[in-house]
């Protein structure tokens, strides 16, 4: 195997793996378009890195980090629905990067690699940040499992029984910020989401218990990865989308498998 | 006097210009249980919520003692379809436990056959009594139970009150719960407080019954009922372990009525 194509499908599975229980939790939560306005915000750290000389990756986490707090705050007062918040925040975050890109007059930036991903071009330092980041996200995630999964099943049952709500909701938004800093290389900005929570939602029919759910749609986005990257080889197409319409692929092959499911 | 778990002074909260609860005063003791009872709109979760520490109030204080353990029912739960989750695992979410425990503490709201289904798969009146075992795990010194019977056939409902009836006394813990109607809670409860933004009138069920500003709030049909349905309670009765002579009491009740003709009543 070539040393890129190792190196993207190591870089694709170290994605995957994050991703798998991150975005079981998306979904149960219903925060689907929360990971897109997110990710809609990436462009704005690739500028914002790119001007003040920080790691990229970095710069994307910082940026998600502080959309999603500026989202907390919003939620404050109650006139505006959430996903009306998010719909707002999503696409200024994103016309802001792209206009702040504009006035990088020095810098040429792939636009296209950010936006679709470009993991073909997965060097061995973006190895280092992605499985850095991925087993970070993965150890922090099973330190919250147990109250994150708590206040996902009844936030208040579990505030009076104790749980810091707050902070472990933070913690989750944290994650997530982490989790799309890493595979925006992979995916890219606009195609993030669909690494969160199509896995997720494939595995669903096959689980009994969160966690089988969880460890399913990791092994489901680790086959889409290698899938995708073998049809994009076999078909010359990008290499991005190819992963995501893997995963779609096995989304809709578990729906139309025979055979019972748990409930 | 007995020990108090929970006070509530003069509880004030207005939300958005709403006032939504004016000068509450509430005390649950030890052992004792207290249902909270209003129309619609009257205020109930968001008193509970304030006495639980999730919503705080504008003015007033809420003490609890030291160390209270708190087994909460919510009102309503939600759990999304596509969240895999055993009964075992709900009850067990709050406080970690063996099987045989949950076990035993399913068998105790009669919930034990439901322990590996989905929680998704169990009737209304089964996630009720599952919401209750998970409660109970935690041994709690006081129980909150937001309208506890939603959801619930009729029969289902005595039922469930019977056996929250019971719990003061083999777990020995003050039970607070809200209710729609008083009638459901007569045979249960120690001391009804009814709630409309402010206390309307409180004290001994019987007592709450009779008094004018209840029979304004629910209207007369209520207070008829009250009398027809507390007939069915009668077999239930040594499950407090005395023999209470129940009825001759509520029918006079009804039948006493209001100081008003009943004519004249509104409809709350």
């Amino acid at each position: 195997m070539d040393d890129f194509l190792a190196r993207a499908l190591l870089g694709g599975v170290g994605v995957a793996l994050a991703a798998g229980p991150l975005g079981a939790f998306i979904v149960w939560r219903r925060m689907a378009y929360f990971g897109d306005t997110l990710a809609h915000s990436g462009l704005l750290g690739i500028v914002l890195g790119t001007v003040l000389n920080l790691n990229l990756q970095l710069g994307v986490a910082i940026t998600c980090l502080v959309v999603a707090l500026v989202l907390v705050l919003l939620q404050r007062q109650r006139r505006l629905a959430t996903d009306t918040l998010l719909g707002i925040l999503a696409h200024t975050t994103l016309s802001l990067g792209l206009v702040a890109l504009a006035f990088l007059e020095t810098v040429r930036v792939d636009l296209t690699a950010y936006l679709f991903g470009d993991i073909l071009a997965i060097g061995p330092i973006d190895l280092y940040w992605i499985w850095g980041g991925a087993l970070l996200a993965l150890g922090a995630l099973a330190g919250l499992w147990r109250p994150l999964l708590a206040i996902t099943v009844h936030e208040e049952l579990a505030q009076v029984e104790g749980v810091p709500v707050f902070p472990v909701r933070l913690a989750f938004m944290l994650l997530v910020a982490i989790v799309i800093a890493v595979a925006m290389k992979v995916v890219g900005i606009l195609l993030i989401t669909s690494l969160l929570i199509i896995p997720a939602a494939a595995a669903r029919r096959f689980a009994r218990s969160p966690e089988g759910m969880a460890l399913l749609a990791s092994g489901l986005g680790c086959a889409a990865v290698g899938l995708g990257l073998w049809a994009s080889l076999r078909w010359d197409t990008p290499a991005g989308p190819s992963v995501v319409l893997a995963a779609a692929f096995l989304f809709v092959l578990s729906s139309v498998i025979p055979g019972r499911s748990w409930r | 006097m007995v020990e108090s778990l929970l006070t509530a002074e003069s509880i004030g909260l207005t939300i958005r210009g709403n006032p939504i609860l004016h000068n509450v005063n509430l005390r649950v003791a030890a052992g004792e249980i207290v249902a909270l009872i209003g129309p619609n709109g009257a205020g109930k979760s968001t008193l509970v919520r304030v006495l639980l520490g999730l919503l705080r109030p504008d003015s007033g204080r809420v003490w609890s003692r030291p160390g209270l353990r708190i087994g909460y029912m919510p009102q309503r739960l939600a759990l999304d379809n596509t969240l895999p989750l055993s009964v075992q695992r709900f009850v067990t979410l709050g406080t970690p436990a063996a099987r045989a425990r949950v076990q035993a503490v399913l068998a105790e709201v009669g919930a034990a056959h439901v322990l590996d289904s989905p929680v998704q798969a169990i009737s209304g009146g089964e996630l009720q009594r599952v919401i209750l075992a998970r409660a109970l795990l935690r041994e709690p010194d006081l129980l909150v139970l937001d309208e506890p019977i939603q959801g619930v056939d009729l029969n289902g409902q005595y039922e469930l009150y019977d056996l929250i009836g019971g719990l003061r006394r083999t777990h020995g813990c003050g039970i607070l719960m809200v209710s729609h109607e008083l009638h459901l809670v007569m045979a249960t409860t120690d001391h009804v407080l009814c709630l409309n933004r402010h206390v309307c009138c409180s004290g001994h069920p019987d007592h709450v019954a009779r008094d004018p500003a209840y029979l304004d709030l629910f209207g007369i049909d209520g207070a008829r009922r009250l009398a027809v349905y507390h007939h069915h309670h009668n077999h239930h009765h040594d499950l407090h372990g005395a023999v209470v002579p129940d009825f001759p009491r509520s029918s006079a009740s009804a039948g006493e009525g209001g100081h008003r003709p009943p004519v004249e009543q509104d409809r709350g």
